[in-house]
């Protein structure tokens, strides 16, 4: 018993390490700590759209490497986050970024979560009163 | 009747998401349809010395065609982009992270259907277009705007099937037939 534990202790310690140790984008891009953390949070937003469930930061994938040089790029030439972005989603659409903006097309993207809270907010509401009810019920009888 | 609702909501969300798995969810559909095709100045893959621009596609509905020598599904369509070259469609290549030397001996080996192949040699070009994958191909009119864009190898089907009836749209002349 103790023993199959301290395997699984050890497996997924191995799988945190090997999962750490995958790094790709190694090398320092900026000089400057605001414009490297900058440029860090920006490209861990894009979508590599070769491999899709990964961010570019975290691709070897050609097209990823290719999509990085560009975020540096733009970055030093004064580009804003927005721009960016706006660029990457002119050519690959929303789809290119994790973070979606909000319009016709994503709205029930970013509003199911609302709806759904809401709908379980009043599904409880409903249920807490029935018991509550039914306890009047039992008290009465 | 309580379970009316849920029951409603249950259907609801089975219908969305049986039609959800019949969708590919890595066919991305691109922004760039109706727009013009952007601008480029690459070298030819033929002689580097010559530049190939956006240019080459005017005049005439034409494809481009985005290839490399790594790429396993180009080597599935190249036949069939062998016989269009062949009827007569312009096809414009466009060589995506290769080498030249082996992109040329593919072409040596397997025939050229292309009229001219641009070399893209940082990428640049595929960002713009929008490329995630190999082969892609775009339909352009003669005016430079693009029709629409296939992803993966062309095959006869879907030539018959997405091509060509954008093309009998685009008038008479279009089709390159």
């Amino acid at each position: 018993m103790i023993r199959s534990l301290m395997r699984a202790v050890v497996v997924a310690l191995l799988i945190g390490a090997s999962a750490s140790a995958v790094a790709i984008d190694t090398e320092r891009a900026f000089e400057d700590d605001a414009m490297q953390a900058r440029y860090q949070r920006l490209i861990a937003e894009v979508r590599c759209l070769t491999c899709q469930n990964q961010s570019i930061k975290d691709s070897n994938a050609p097209l990823a490497r290719d999509l990085r040089a560009v975020v540096r790029e733009q970055m030093k030439a004064g580009a804003s986050d927005a721009e960016i972005y706006a660029f990457l989603q002119a050519r690959y659409g929303d789809f290119a970024l994790y973070k979606p903006p909000f319009s016709a097309r994503t709205a029930l993207l970013w509003l199911s979560p609302v709806v759904l809270i809401a709908l379980g907010g009043f599904a409880i509401v409903r249920v807490v009163r029935r018991r509550a009810n039914m306890d009047i019920g039992v008290d009465g009888a | 009747m309580r379970f009316a609702l849920p029951l409603a909501l249950f259907i609801a969300l089975g219908a969305l998401f049986s039609f959800s798995l019949t969708r590919d969810a890595s066919l991305i559909p691109s922004p760039l349809l109706d727009q013009p095709l952007p601008s480029f100045s690459l070298p030819s893959l033929a002689d580097p010395e010559e530049t190939v621009t956006e240019h080459a596609l005017a005049g005439q509905p034409a494809l481009l065609n985005i290839w490399g020598s790594w790429c396993a599904q180009c080597g599935t369509e190249h036949a069939f982009l062998m016989e269009l070259a062949r009827n007569g469609v312009p096809i414009v290549g466009l060589n995506w992270n290769d080498e030249q030397a082996s992109a040329r001996a593919w072409l040596e080996r397997l025939g050229d259907p292309y009229v001219v192949t641009a070399v893209d040699v940082e990428g640049r070009v595929a960002i713009d277009l929008g490329v995630y994958g190999a082969p892609e191909t775009f339909l352009v009119d003669g005016g430079g705007t693009i029709i629409y864009k296939y992803i993966g190898p062309l095959t006869p089907q879907v030539w018959r099937d997405e091509f060509m009836p954008r093309l009998a749209q685009l008038g008479p002349g279009g089709a390159g037939d």
